[in-house]
């Protein structure tokens, strides 16, 4: 699987990370090489397999619905690069 | 006592129970070998030695007060994925900043429950995504062993190579690790430490920095099966902030060590003979099939056909749940904070300059792997390979109790040496990544010194919840192979 420059491009702004060019050019062949090694897997049948979701043959515990944790707004935002009256403080997004 | 820092765990337990050395002591001990080793070696990222005596001090009260704990006054290491509150906490990335959490991990708590001390924060691959240390914010930190007559550095195995190294070189009495593809095993197998990743649930992932979540697991790193076993009793067991921890007793490893290996059936997969495996590496695998025959195991070949397909059906699953998990460093919640010119590009910014390459590469293939068109032909496929790596083994356990393999094809390798080629360095969890694909518990010991004089380990690999089994063989092995002790001090 060829991944070109421009696909490298669009994965990167999904992924919400920017490249330089010279990433770019880089990660064109690298992603490339990986995905053709993964490849070898196209030689598995796996028509009747169901995909795992699970290790171990475990149910989920399940607990009562009730509120167990919070009233720690000021905890919450301790951490964050800035905050006011504990809100997280970003750029403007509407105009 | 001469140097409190050569005690195994167990000894120092035993030392303290008998009074004969206090928790002060024992720390202070290990933090005046920090402070000599550390520059050199670069195993903690965060030296803790203020915490470390409040600590100690606490566990001497409760020592004289008959209120010990099974680990009371142990200094230990603790790799920086885990969660420590109010004590920076960075995965070894330039993305968490000054993070600070406002919790403890599960895991770590319940070590500070049993009356452990914590040195400091272990050094680490970033994101544990690595295999040599070398992808650390903090820069890698260094194997004490080196090759014979030679100086080069070599590393320490990944991603807990911060753990493995500081274990070999007596900077703590045992340390805490995680293992996703083999980052207690590799590390552990380079070192010649001890190092055992329990079965997928056996410990509390919660408050341990998440990389991908169907396969992360925690586990010790220590000097002797004695001491891993000590360390993984305290460690495991159940934890309701995490619906994927298992609710199962967890027995006294220590305590089944004893029994020996009489009758134990092991498997011995033909399918991991590969090419590229060095021959000293293939030698000791024979004689570690000796020697567990010797104590009365039966030897039984045995296949698991889908071996050759974990390795990439790891880098499918682990990128994408690491591309998932990863999505929570935006800038805005906790760590650094790169300003753009609108929200999005203050997200790229921060992601670009907060995450190092091997991050940005494996982010990048998990959402190639999981974007629109793609989820069937990479994701659900690898899912699918991976029930039949499980079959392989849920197969095998008709016959045979414990399996037998090296952890890695070589010995530890010096730095730049793979990191140039990231396929290259994926093939160091050739031998441990199936584990974590089947969800079981693995475990290497050291086996043997290559012809460069550096280690070289076993791996057992054993049934779900049968970690007393795999630590009754690795004690057997132990037994036959003796311990392993770096010859010479250089770092301090």
């Amino acid at each position: 699987m060829h991944v070109d420059e421009a696909t490298v491009r669009r994965i990167a702004r999904l992924a919400r990370i920017k490249i330089t060019d010279d990433e770019a050019k880089g990660l064109e062949g690298e992603l490339s090489a990986i995905l053709d090694w993964v490849e070898q897997l196209s030689e598995v049948d796996t028509d009747k397999v169901e995909p795992m979701t699970r290790v171990v043959p475990i149910s989920l515990k399940q607990r009562e619905d009730v509120v167990t944790d919070g009233e720690k707004a000021d905890e919450i935002v301790a951490n964050a690069p800035m905050s006011e009256d504990d809100f997280f403080v970003v750029p403007k997004v509407v105009e | 006592m001469t140097d409190l820092t050569k005690l195994t765990l167990t000894e120092a337990r035993d030392a303290i129970a008998k009074k004969k050395v206090s928790a002060v002591e024992l720390t202070e001990a290990h933090l005046k070998a920090i402070e000599a080793g550390n520059g050199a070696l670069n195993v903690y990222v965060l030296p803790t030695p203020e915490h470390a005596l409040e600590q100690a001090k606490a566990s001497d009260a409760r020592i004289a007060k008959g209120d010990a704990g099974e680990l009371e006054g142990l200094p230990l290491g603790i790799k920086d994925l885990f969660c420590t509150e109010g004590i920076r906490t960075t995965a070894c990335s330039n993305i968490l900043d000054d993070f600070k959490p406002r919790y403890e991990s599960t895991v770590t708590q319940n070590l500070w429950n049993a009356g452990a001390v914590m040195l400091g924060k272990l050094n680490n691959d970033e994101f544990a995504m690595g295999s040599s240390n070398e992808t650390s914010a903090f820069g890698p930190a260094v194997n004490p062993w080196r090759r014979e007559g030679k100086e080069d550095k070599l590393v320490p195995g990944g991603s807990s190579g911060g753990s493995s190294a500081a274990v070999a070189a007596n900077l703590c009495l045992a340390a805490t690790a995680t293992d996703t593809g083999g980052s207690i095993r590799q590390p552990a197998a380079l070192t010649g430490t001890v190092g055992i990743k329990p079965t997928y649930g056996r410990c509390s992932r919660w408050g341990i920095v998440a990389f991908a979540s169907s396969l992360d697991q925690a586990g010790p790193i220590a000097r002797t099966v004695e001491d891993a076993a000590l360390m993984l009793k305290v460690m495991a067991g159940h934890d309701p902030k995490d619906s994927t921890s298992v609710d199962a007793p967890v027995p006294d490893y220590a305590a089944a060590l004893k029994d020996g290996v009489k009758g134990l059936r092991v498997g011995v997969p033909k399918e991991y003979r590969i090419n590229g495996m060095s021959e000293e590496a293939a030698k000791l695998w024979d004689q570690g099939i000796e020697w567990l025959k010797t104590a009365g195991a039966t030897i039984h070949d045995i296949s698991l056909p889908h071996t050759k397909y974990a390795l990439p059906a790891y880098y499918i699953i682990a990128p994408a749940e690491a591309s998932s998990n990863l999505a929570r460093y935006d800038g805005v919640r906790y760590g650094m904070r790169k300003p753009g010119k609108d929200l999005i590009d203050t997200y790229e910014e921060t992601r670009s300059q907060g995450f190092g390459a091997e991050v940005k590469r494996r982010v990048l293939i998990g959402t190639y792997v999981l974007s629109a068109g793609y989820y069937d032909a990479y994701y659900l496929k690898a899912q699918k390979v991976r029930t039949l790596i499980k079959g392989d083994f849920d197969k095998a356990w008709d016959d045979v109790d414990v399996v037998l393999t090296p952890t890695t094809p070589s010995p530890a390798f010096a730095f730049g040496e793979k990191s140039g080629d990231p396929l290259q360095m994926y093939l160091e969890d050739i031998f441990t990544v199936t584990v974590n694909m089947a969800g079981l518990p693995g475990i290497s010991v050291p086996a043997g010194l290559s012809s460069e004089g550096t280690p070289l380990g076993l791996q057992l690999i054993g049934k779900p919840f049968d970690e007393a089994t795999l630590l009754r063989a690795a004690k057997t092995i132990e037994d036959a192979a003796g311990h392993f002790h770096v010859p010479q001090i250089w770092w301090s």
